[in-house]
């Protein structure tokens, strides 16, 4: 039998890594609310829920957005003959204007910069090809999502090399932690080529803050490297601080000396929910990044079908503004469900402001400070409690004992269920649902400042904790 | 914008800077010319008439009829939740309905002589996306396919650009109809073999594009017969399956194995799109058919770069697998493109120009052979360019299909109206008569 590559039989596409048994677990039990009560819930899937209801309203009122509907049939021959790579005008047009509204209107974006891709798993993708050579690595702080291993290094044959995040400062991006990991670059001999960020951040729900970003910036600019930012949940932001673009820092000429390294990645799978659709986004500020991204983008175009529809959803401002008003509004109120709920059993989180997961702190349930002691952890609330989490080491993080939790791919009345059977877990396991003295002695800054933080949310009602109404976030301006 | 740049910039990838990815060929100066200067029947009778594009524009009535008449394949299902399930379905699988329903299409259109298993697609945003990902998967960077000539400009960009991967022509020609030989197989194995390039397979297009005819069955069990012995991959691109004049004519290559009882079917993938028999190529409907398990779960994993839109699948679902539709829509669209066939060739005939016989897809390859100055790939080009600028005709000249007999042009019917075309042969009538009068009359430099 004829052999096949070297790429079909290597281990790049990271299915066979172990934390696959908590899918495999959820596929062969799933939970539902009726049939099968007792399942596995999935909490290990970003996917955004919440909003359906609003979109499916926006659907039925605009049959033309639909070229298959006898309103918008008139359309149908043009739009499915289209195969042009730059993709329909009104399509590019109105996702720069989405893409501004979401940044609170504070920056710009060209339409003609704009090119597709199969989802932002293939913005990814291209972008690795188009900026680096076999062998040669991108940075990439941890705890990351693991779809990064197989995308930007199957096909292409990059590295990807962790600048480690800690939990003693709330996992944030320090200059210090960057010029480590291109030091180990130089030791060895592996030539860096960038640096990827994802902002706001999976797994841990945050953003990134100015002074940070310009670090960042400064650091790609000195070492004369390209500069990734992977803004795909910046739609998701439901709580101060506000998002801050790489796009805002891009604009500031004493730090951002050559926009030519800087490139963003974009989708409408997480803040809108359309993971089916596949419709990613590469914006580049590099005319000849451009225009080789729009060729290779050849071979994972949107359908124009879905451009359309797209296009049409995208320019109705006042949907938009509704949309994005109470995406946010829903993911606070979710997020502060389980926020809550994890903190009434002592369970405490990063405190996050976007995303839709939790990155839960569960160190104080492990038999020892170890990945094998996670991984023991896992199986068992998997196994026990029911619930696909995902484990840290899946993200490359580098304490164990950390797990993400999502919690915006189900209905509240899932998440209460969670809820319980976590909360008769922590019982069971720790014979209490309070951390003991001596573990109160040995917490960490982050933790006395969240169970401070905890009180003040028992005090407080859902409405005033986490509307975006009452706070200047970008969302708010963006309609003034 | 200005840009301040204050140190040099940073380089891109070998890949990003190399021109595998075809545009910078002079087979594209044609295309600028119709951007320029379009034909339009009212705005602009005199503009380039676009004959290098293939695509297939005669059956659009039928899909816009079934459109009006099945407009709850677009609701999305079940209304109170089909959108929301539909959006948010990215199962790398497909919509099994999506699968079921070219499973079925594609064995109409072989008039039921093969069976396809569901299970056995993998998804892709279009054939591009198939032929890349097919090639990562057989063959390392440096390795080898071997493709006959004349074949499809856009593979050298689909099979080698981000894969690395060579493509070795088998050389076809005129004396036989560019038929594939076992000889050519052969000596385009053996001359890969000398440079030590790795041959990992054979990719065949059928029915072919440029040819615009249809493989023998004679020809596709020898091509199986030399995989076979190399113990090499085949990939059979069956994207004009659906576009032959008749439907006894095509033979699939699933057909053959078929009758083989599948023996050595580990080693054949069929490529497929809706982009030529369906005229949908803004859709970017591409499938991947392998009868190979480990490349039906590998290229599964690698169609993650490249989903079909699943809004896309579940409108195909539906029409699909509409088995009135699709036998009333195969068998109109081959009549139409039969008769349009024919008014070209009777057209050309008539300006005395002949073309290779065709049976399938939505063009002809014309032999202006004899009207070549000498027989180079350069009288070739400029022939072309007096076609393009004289005659206001963008049409492909045989050398971008790396063709090794000069004079042949693929000459595209199916994407314009019967008037377009009408035009389009006058004016080659025009230039013919031209030609003649130029010829005749008296040549004082001989005397």
């Amino acid at each position: 039998m004829a052999f096949l590559s070297k790429i079909a039989t290597n281990n790049g596409h990271g299915e066979n890594s172990s934390y696959f048994d908590g899918w495999k677990a959820y596929d062969s039990d799933p939970f539902h609310p009726t049939k099968n009560i007792h399942g596995v819930i999935q909490m290990g899937l970003a996917e955004n829920q919440l909003c359906f209801g609003v979109i499916q309203e926006w659907v039925e009122n605009n049959p033309k957005a639909s070229i298959c509907t006898p309103q918008g049939s008139n359309g149908f021959k043009d739009i499915s003959n289209y195969q042009d790579y730059h993709g329909l005008p009104e399509f590019r047009n109105s996702v720069a204007r989405f893409m501004e509204k979401v940044r609170g209107n504070k920056v710009k974006f060209n339409p003609d910069r704009i090119v597709m891709s199969g989802g932002a798993t293939g913005a990814h993708e291209t972008l690795a090809f188009c900026l680096a050579d076999p062998g040669e690595a991108f940075l990439v702080p941890t705890p990351y999502y693991p779809g990064y291993d197989r995308d930007l290094r199957w096909r292409t044959g990059i590295q990807l090399l962790p600048v480690v995040c800690e939990s003693s400062n709330e996992f944030m991006l320090t200059r210090e932690a960057l010029e480590d990991a291109y030091e180990e670059a130089q030791k060895a001999n592996i030539k860096v080529k960038g640096l990827i960020l994802n902002n706001p951040s999976n797994p841990l729900g945050t953003v990134m803050d100015r002074d940070t970003l310009r670090d960042a910036m400064s650091f790609i600019t000195e070492k004369n490297i390209h500069l990734i930012c992977d803004e795909i949940y910046s739609g998701t932001v439901f709580n101060e601080p506000g998002f801050i673009s790489i796009a805002e820092i891009a604009e500031e000429g004493a730090v951002c000396k050559n926009r030519d390294l800087i490139h963003i990645v974009y989708s409408l799978s997480k803040d809108l929910g359309f993971p089916g659709f596949r419709v990613g986004i590469i914006y580049s500020y590099n005319d000849a990044v451009v225009n080789c991204a729009r060729k290779m983008s050849s071979f994972g175009l949107v359908s124009t079908q879905t451009q359309h529809l797209i296009a049409s959803m995208l320019s109705d401002d006042v949907f938009v503004e509704k949309f994005l008003d109470e995406s946010a509004k829903r993911l606070a109120e979710r997020h502060s469900l389980f926020f809550r709920g994890l903190a009434k059993v002592g369970i405490e989180s990063l405190k996050g402001n976007a995303g839709l997961y939790c990155w839960i702190d569960l160190r104080r349930l492990l038999k020892e400070p170890t990945f094998e002691a996670e991984m023991e952890l896992w199986h068992l609330i998997i196994g026990e409690v029911k619930l696909n989490v995902s484990p840290g080491a899946s993200f490359h993080c580098s304490e164990p004992g950390w797990f993400r939790a999502c919690f915006a791919n189900m209905d509240d009345e899932t998440l209460r269920i969670a809820l319980r059977r976590i909360h008769k877990f922590v019982i069971q396991k720790t014979g209490s649902d309070q951390p003991t003295r001596r573990e109160q002695y040995k917490r960490s800054k982050l933790e006395i400042s969240l169970s401070f933080r905890r009180l003040d949310e028992f005090t407080m009602t859902p409405r005033t904790l986490a509307s975006p109404h009452s706070m200047t976030s970008p969302l708010v301006r963006a309609r003034t | 914008m200005a840009i301040e740049i204050e140190k040099p910039a940073v380089g891109l990838s070998k890949v990003a800077v190399s021109d595998t990815h075809g545009e910078d060929s002079p087979y594209f100066a044609g295309w600028k010319a119709y951007d320029e200067d379009p034909y339009d029947e009212l705005k602009n009778p005199s503009g380039v008439i676009q004959m290098g594009l293939a695509e297939n524009q005669v059956s659009f009535d039928l899909l816009e009829q079934y459109l009006e008449k099945h407009s709850e394949a677009t609701n999305w299902g079940n209304r109170t939740s089909g959108f929301r399930d539909n959006a948010l379905f990215q199962d790398y699988h497909g919509l099994q309905s999506f699968r079921k329903a070219m499973a079925c299409f594609m064995e109409q259109i072989r008039g039921g002589r093969a069976k396809f298993n569901a299970d056995r697609f993998v998804i892709t945003a279009g054939a591009t996306a198939a032929n890349e990902l097919l090639t990562f998967i057989l063959a390392d960077p440096g390795d080898a396919l071997l493709i006959p000539t004349p074949y499809y400009p856009g593979f050298d960009r689909d099979l080698s650009w981000r894969t690395g991967v060579k493509i070795v022509p088998v050389h076809c020609d005129s004396s036989n109809n560019f038929e594939i030989t076992p000889q050519a197989l052969d000596a385009a194995y053996n001359e890969a073999e000398s440079h030590n390039i790795k041959v990992k397979g054979v990719l065949i297009t059928n029915p072919s594009n440029p040819l615009g005819a249809t493989i023998k069955r004679s020809t596709l069990e020898e091509i199986l017969e030399f995989v076979t012995r190399k113990n090499i991959h085949l990939v059979s691109d069956e994207i004009y399956s659906g576009s032959t004049f008749s439907g006894e004519e095509f033979v699939s290559v699933a057909e053959v194995l078929e009758s083989w009882d599948y023996k050595e079917s580990d080693r054949v993938h069929i490529v497929y799109s809706l982009s030529k028999d369906l005229g949908l190529p803004g859709f970017r409907v591409g499938t991947i058919y392998s009868y190979n398990d480990k490349v039906v779960t590998t290229a599964r994993r690698m169609s993650s770069f490249t989903l079909i839109s699943s809004q896309t699948q579940q409108l195909l679902a539906s029409m699909l697998s509409d088995k009135t539709f699709t036998e009333n829509y195969i068998k109109t669209n081959r009549e139409r493109l039969k008769k349009r066939y024919q008014m070209i060739i009777d057209g050309l005939r008539n300006s005395g120009i002949e073309c290779l016989k065709g049976n399938a897809g939505l063009f002809c390859w014309m032999n202006l052979s004899p009207l070549l100055e000498e027989p180079t790939k350069e009288s070739e080009l400029t022939l072309w360019k007096s076609m393009l600028h004289e005659v206001k005709l963008n049409i492909s000249p045989g050398s971008s299909c790396h063709c090794s007999d000069p004079g042949w042009f693929r000459v595209c019917f199916a994407n314009m109206s019967e008037q377009t075309l009408k035009v389009a042969l006058t004016r080659i009538h025009d230039f013919m008569d031209g030609r003649k009068a130029m010829k005749t009359s008296p040549d004082f430099s001989s005397y």
